[in-house]
């Protein structure tokens, strides 16, 4: 027994790595928690796509990727955007359509953007960005970079053919890119047994000639070991790597509210997928492990918490964008 | 199967005859899809959500159940792919139903929509046909930005081979969604996701609304107002702040593509005066469109008291913050300005009118009515 866990110690990520997949998935979820708080206010006026369950996928992948490195996602994007470093102030103050915001109010949480963290784009037309991220693998080889870029998608974005022409060529060229799928079973309402036949999903991937990496997309350290291969493989320059993510999400598909009573699921499974609770499971090992105290997570909390309300109180307070600036920005100078 | 749908038409007097049955435009939807289903067996409905439990805002409620897994699918999210599965089908004697919650949607469509299915009739001498509908939400609001309400009726409009309805009303909705299913080509069905709530009178029984013909509205002498879909409700709105100073003829368009010219040449010659209104951009428009027929009409041409006027979207993309967004959308005061001015009313009247309609607008002018909460 003592061997097997002293294995399991050695296995473990770095302590700072954990308390920054710790850190990144708390500040994702008590964001998230006070959108669905505030959203009934009806100040933040645009779709919200909440991540709350699937934290871990983007902490444990972004942990893995430098501030040079490339991410895009879709429109559940505010774990993606947080987790690689975006303003949390900017993020939240575009919910609410102000001047301040990272899109300077013109996008709206489906659009988020933070360029100082290279997290490039975000878009909500599924699958839209998917070849978008291999153009920027594309322009990091071209330009002798040592960058790689990620895309995030969910399960249903295989489902488009920008998919299949970007994994084709990303392969062709082993260009240092990967794709980073949140298996959630849904699309919207629809289960994705009414949407794919019963093959997994790595095999589209495979069939590409594409590398391909699973793990459990609620277990932070899982997600980070697992990322951490895809990226060495990416930028090893053996080409491009896809992941796939097993993981839920506890909320509607758009919008603040438990989505139960809808009836597309059932209340077991997401009682079942609720007890894996991502950030639950990486608190048990750090205490379990004696990484930190519980008083030391505490403070972890207190100091996001912090931040999240600074964050909103900014976004309340910053002005809403002018009348006159309507058609700023309709071209590049 | 044709044959028997083409009995139930029923002629406007019959109409009158029915109780005064009120339903929603989405209810509209959902029974016209009903009937079609009940009445054809080659015809059935594929999308998004379909099948889900929002049902597409309610207009694919209980079709499942009543007409099976086999004619009510849901669908990948494979927006070309799945249109071309749908040509197919058609081509070989099914009458499909496609249903995309947002239009954006079928932007990834329009390899299928414009190469092949509107074009194979022709190009191949008349020897296939596509009859199919596909169903596209436009919109405005809570923040849906650049990507998730863009009203690009006039891109499909300038494809040759596809036919382009836009109902304003329940009734309308109805008819021409019977009209289009029957149809024996490509029809892109435009629903405004503001219409959706609003009721009006529909009849119970089956019926068409034809393809290709406008209806007026309200009949005027002063202006001519040309219009469609959820701007036909802005410029009714219009229209009653003007009642007593001007009287405007309103023509609801119904089918963009083809155009009813005739019921636009019969007013202009009569009011000498146009003013357009179309829920998408400026350049390339529907509006721009209109203007330059009746203007290259030369009868009209030199009856034209005014030169003629259109409210469109600016060419901007939507910006989701509602703080621009409610300076973006054209209302019915812009377009009681622009009556105003092509009807000489004196400036302060004008102004007048006009304020006292803004004190009447919501604060935050992003939603169709108070029951909407977002997200939608
Ligand atoms: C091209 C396109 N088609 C349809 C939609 C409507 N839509 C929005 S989200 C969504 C499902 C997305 O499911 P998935 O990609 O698995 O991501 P998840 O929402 O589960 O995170 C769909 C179909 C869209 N946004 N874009």
């Amino acid at each position: 027994m003592e061997n097997a866990d002293d294995e399991k110690m050695e296995n473990l990520p770095d302590n700072n790595i954990l308390l920054g997949l710790y850190s990144s998935m708390l500040l994702i979820r008590r964001t998230e928690e006070r959108i669905a708080e505030l959203y009934p206010e009806q100040e933040m006026r645009c779709p919200v796509h909440l991540c709350i369950g699937q934290e871990a996928v983007p902490a444990g992948v972004c942990q893995n990727l430098t501030s040079e490195d490339s991410a895009f996602s879709n429109h559940r994007a505010h774990g993606h955007y947080l987790a690689k470093g975006g303003s949390l102030k900017a993020m939240i103050a575009e919910l609410y359509g102000k001047e301040t915001g990272c899109a300077k109010g013109r996008g709206g949480s489906m659009h988020l953007i933070d360029l100082a963290a290279n997290f490039v784009a975000s878009t909500p037309l599924v699958g839209g960005t998917i070849p978008v991220a291999v153009g920027a693998a594309l322009a990091a080889r071209m330009q002798k970079k040592n960058a790689i870029s990620v895309a995030f998608f969910g399960d249903s974005a295989v489902e488009g053919g920008a998919f299949h022409e970007a994994t084709n060529f990303a392969a062709l060229h082993r260009l240092p890119v990967l794709f980073a799928c949140e298996n959630n079973l849904y699309a919207s309402q629809t289960h994705i047994r009414e949407r794919q036949p019963e093959r997994e999903i790595t095999q589209l991937a495979k069939a590409q000639g594409i590398a391909v990496f699973k793990a459990d997309g609620n277990d932070a350290i899982a997600v980070y070991t697992a990322a951490k291969k895809a990226v060495e493989h990416a930028r090893s320059g053996a080409g491009p790597a896809f992941l796939e993510f097993a993981t839920y999400r506890w909320l509607e598909h758009v919008g603040p509210n438990d989505d139960s009573k809808l009836g597309y699921r059932t209340a077991q499974e997401i009682a079942e997928w609720k007890e894996k609770d991502p950030i639950k499971k990486l608190r048990e090992t750090l205490l379990g492990k004696r990484v930190s105290t519980e008083k030391e997570l505490e403070a972890i909390d207190e100091t996001v918490k912090k931040e999240v309300n600074e964050a909103f109180r900014f976004a309340k307070e910053s002005p809403f964008p002018a009348k006159e600036t309507l058609a700023d920005n309709l071209y590049a100078d | 199967m044709l044959m028997e749908m083409e009995k139930m038409e029923t002629t406007a007097e019959a109409a009158k005859d029915e109780r005064k049955r009120k339903i929603t435009y989405a209810e509209a939807v959902l029974e016209a899809t009903d009937q079609c289903m009940q009445m054809d067996s080659s015809v059935f409905v594929i999308g998004e959500g379909v099948p889900d439990p929002k049902h597409i805002f309610g207009t694919t409620t209980g079709l499942r159940e009543k007409h099976g897994k086999n004619r009510v699918l849901d669908m990948p999210v494979s927006e070309n792919g799945l249109t071309g599965v749908c040509i197919g089908a058609a081509l070989k004697g099914l009458r499909p139903i496609m249903v995309h919650q947002r239009l954006d949607f079928i932007l990834l469509a329009m390899d299928q929509i414009v190469n092949n299915a509107a074009k194979w009739h022709y190009m191949f001498g008349g020897r296939l046909s596509v009859p199919m509908v596909i169903r596209a939400i436009i919109g405005q609001g809570w923040g849906q930005g650049a990507q998730h309400s863009q009203n690009l009726q006039a891109i499909l409009a300038h494809a040759p081979g596809l036919k382009v309805v836009m109902p304003s009303n329940a009734y309308d909705a109805k008819g021409l969604l019977i009209a289009s299913v029957k149809d024996n080509n490509p029809v892109i069905f435009i629903e405004h996701r503001w219409l959706h709530n609003i009721t009006g009178y529909v009849p119970e029984k089956p019926y068409t609304v034809p393809i290709g013909k406008a209806k007026v509205l309200r009949e005027g002498k002063d202006v001519t107002i040309v219009t469609s879909s959820y701007m036909t409700v802005q410029a009714m709105k219009a229209a009653n702040a003007l009642a007593g100073k001007v009287s405007p003829e309103i023509i609801d368009l119904r089918t963009i593509k083809p155009l009813d010219f005739e019921t636009i040449r019969q007013s202009v010659e009569k009011t000498g005066k146009l003013l357009v209104i179309d829920s998408g951009y400026y350049s390339g428009g529907l509006a721009g469109d209109i203007i330059a027929r009746v203007s290259e009409n030369k009868s009209l041409f030199g009856r034209l008291k005014a030169a003629p006027k259109r409210v469109t979207l600016p060419d901007i993309p939507t910006p989701t913050s509602h703080a621009l967004s409610k300076h973006y959308y054209p209302s019915h005061i812009d377009i009681i300005k622009e009556v105003c001015e092509l009807a000489n009313v004196p400036e302060g009247q004008a102004k007048a009118i006009a304020e006292s309609e803004r004190q009447k607008l919501p604060a935050k002018p992003d939603v169709p009515d108070p029951s909407f909460t977002g997200p939608f």
